[in-house]
């Protein structure tokens, strides 16, 4: 398996190679390997301890893996990073609970996630660009807030959180974003818009998805990865991979 | 760059704060020092003598405000950079005592000739200078803090853990500043100063002097800290309060963040104790211990913190209860001071600050609303007219 993928690792956005990893003897990982090509859309599901957080976790840098290879843009070994410089580099990521900043404004959050300086002196004398003003006008428009620019961020409902969040992804400029559960608690409207939303978005960059809600996935119609027990159980379209007996004993038939 | 970073501190109710506390700069000394004791706008000396030291306290609050209100961070230690700062100040006065100590030692303070020493230890060096001792007042917090800073923010110590080891910093340098051996005059501490600058401590001119910059130090540092907290790095301060991993994720050295309003926070109340000292005459270790510090977190919950102006009010109300509490029921101060703290937590959780702001964003909301409903009436009644 690994002098297969070293072919791919190349020219890959996001490569990770026999990655494991171990809480307590509790393997969360266990040798996973997969790839996500530059400006793909990729789903991935799999049942509750799958280790699906775990694998965002390793990918931006808050857990350290035991062994494997985490390679992004085919060159910059990941495993060597921590969260800033990873965030810096360009992999944005979705929390599973929203995480905004509630005491700000939706325009200030936004303010906050533009790829601009972040050191203390950067951010100490930073005034705010028309360029800057454009972009956050611009984002604001794509996540929909606009009529909502000055409220707090606390005041948004459960959706309007997450697509704030999205909007600080896009406000990052990542190559790569990694959203977990974004239509957890949406209604049925607003899972149909964030599918559209995430497509259009996957338009200029590679996207990895992690959700439970198997229409969600149908409705993206992108290629599916099933991870279960830590590592990769079936790869491939939504109707293959739901087809798949391991899966379906694995995940969908429980 | 620096024009439009403090043009953005010109909040209103921060020039109003800082107008209030000039003026009061002002009045006061001139009223006490020239006015004739029978003027009624005179201001006796005791009482001003008591105002510059809550002006001090009130930096001191001001700092803490910074950290905890802004960053979340609870720092259960900041009266130990304050207590630095005061050393630091002292020093300089001590060395200014020369001929007229009690032994009449022209170079070595009266309690290391008490312990037999033969020599001023190197770290005492320089202190006869005004200027040095005024770098070390900022220079020994703010090193400290830095060092402190660097090891826990980096290894992610958070929440009550760095208010722990907060704690234990300050009461490290407790039991350190109480040896005689230290070289900081052990547990009687710094005192019997004489002069500041060539002019007694004593005289009501210098004391005047004092206040004032007292009150003009603290609105300097309101000013700047307004400048900060409205700046783009403030906003990430508060980032970092409320969803620290968002802050990481989004590209952020937390630890970077927190490492220098840490480090600028133990600066001012290294500034607040240099202005504490000569107005009380005394600087002993006692200054570090930790109910000094907690004390300092009650002045600032009760004022309300995020809203820098709350700590100071905070530390002026507390400070001027705990005077009055003090001199009628001695016995009885520390149990009225837990019961503000529960009771501030318990009914105005966000501070005297906190709940006026709130109730006045709450009647404009409120007028607001009732302007729109009035709008739409008219318009209404406009179209059936129509």
């Amino acid at each position: 398996m690994a002098t297969d993928m070293k072919h791919y690792k190349s020219n890959s956005m996001l490569y990770l190679d026999g990655v494991s990893v171990s809480f307590d003897g509790f393997k969360a990982l266990n040798s996973l390997s997969f790839v996500v090509e530059p400006g793909e859309l990729r789903a991935i599901i799999g049942p509750n301890g799958a280790g699906k957080t775990t694998m965002m976790d390793i990918i931006t840098g808050k857990t350290r893996p035991d062994s494997g290879d985490v390679f992004f843009n085919g060159v910059i070994d990941l495993t060597k990073k921590d969260e800033a410089d990873i965030a810096q580099l360009g992999i944005g990521r979705k929390f599973q609970k929203p995480t905004v900043f509630e005491s700000h404004t939706v325009w200030d959050n936004l303010e906050l996630a533009l790829d601009r300086k972040r050191t203390v002196f950067g951010t100490l004398f930073y005034q705010l660009s028309g360029e800057d003003r454009d972009r956050i006008e611009d984002i604001l428009e794509t996540v929909r807030l606009t009529a909502r620019k000055d409220d707090f961020a606390a005041n948004l409902s459960h959706g309007q959180k997450q697509w704030l969040e999205i909007g600080m992804l896009l406000a990052q400029d990542p190559k790569l974003l990694l959203v977990d559960e974004p239509v957890a608690g949406m209604t049925d409207a607003e899972t149909a818009e964030t599918a559209i939303l995430l497509r259009k978005i996957a338009e200029t960059r590679s996207v990895v998805v992690v959700e439970h809600d198997m229409g969600f996935i149908r409705d993206l119609g992108v290629k599916v990865t099933c991870l279960a027990e830590g590592s990769v159980l079936a790869e491939g379209s939504i109707d293959f991979v739901s087809n798949d007996p391991a899966v379906i004993e694995n995940y969908l038939g429980r | 760059m620096i024009s439009a970073f403090l043009f953005r501190a010109m909040d209103r109710k921060i020039v109003v704060a800082i107008a209030i506390l000039v003026a009061v700069g002002i009045f006061i000394p001139v009223s006490s020092v020239f006015l004739p004791e029978s003027s009624p706008l005179h201001v006796p000396t005791y009482i001003m003598q008591l105002f510059g030291k809550y002006l001090t306290y009130a930096l001191l609050a001001l700092a803490l405000d910074l950290v905890w209100g802004f960053c979340g961070i609870l720092s259960l230690g900041h009266a130990a950079f304050f207590a630095l700062g005061g050393y630091a100040m002292g020093m300089y006065l001590m060395r200014q005592i020369g001929t007229r100590g009690v032994y009449g030692d022209p170079v070595l303070p009266d309690f290391m000739v008490f312990l037999n020493w033969k020599e001023l230890p190197w770290f005492w060096y320089g202190f006869d200078m005004f200027w040095f001792a005024m770098i070390m007042v900022l220079l020994v917090p703010g090193l400290l803090a830095f060092v402190f800073g660097w090891f826990a923010f980096r290894s992610r110590v958070n929440g009550v853990y760095l208010s722990i080891i907060t704690q234990a910093m300050t009461y490290a340098l407790l039991l350190a500043f109480f040896r005689n051996d230290m070289g900081f005059g052990g547990n009687n501490g710094l005192t019997d100063f004489k002069d500041i600058m060539g002019y007694s401590v004593q005289a009501d001119g210098t004391r005047g002097i004092l206040f004032m910059l007292s009150a003009f130090m603290l609105a300097l540092a309101l000013l700047f800290s307004s400048a900060v907290v409205r700046s783009k790095y403030g906003k990430v301060l508060v980032g970092v309060r409320d969803a620290e991993s968002r802050t990481r994720f989004l590209g952020y050295r937390v630890e970077r963040i927190k490492l220098f309003i840490f480090t600028v926070s133990a600066m001012m109340a290294g500034i607040a104790g240099a202005l504490y000292v000569p107005q009380v005459g005394i600087i002993n270790p006692g200054e570090f211990a930790p109910a000094n510090s907690i004390e300092v977190v009650i002045w600032t919950a009760v004022g309300g913190r995020g809203t820098l102006i709350g700590p100071i009010i905070g530390a002026i109300l507390v400070n001027g209860g705990k005077s009055i509490f003090t001199a009628a029921w001695p016995d009885y101060w520390l149990f009225a001071l837990g019961a503000l703290f529960v009771g501030s937590t318990l009914f105005l959780p966000k501070g005297i600050v906190g709940t006026v702001q709130e109730f006045l964003a709450k009647r404009k909301e409120k007028s607001a609303a009732k302007a729109e409903q009035v709008a739409e009436d008219e318009a209404a009644t406009a179209g059936e007219a129509a």
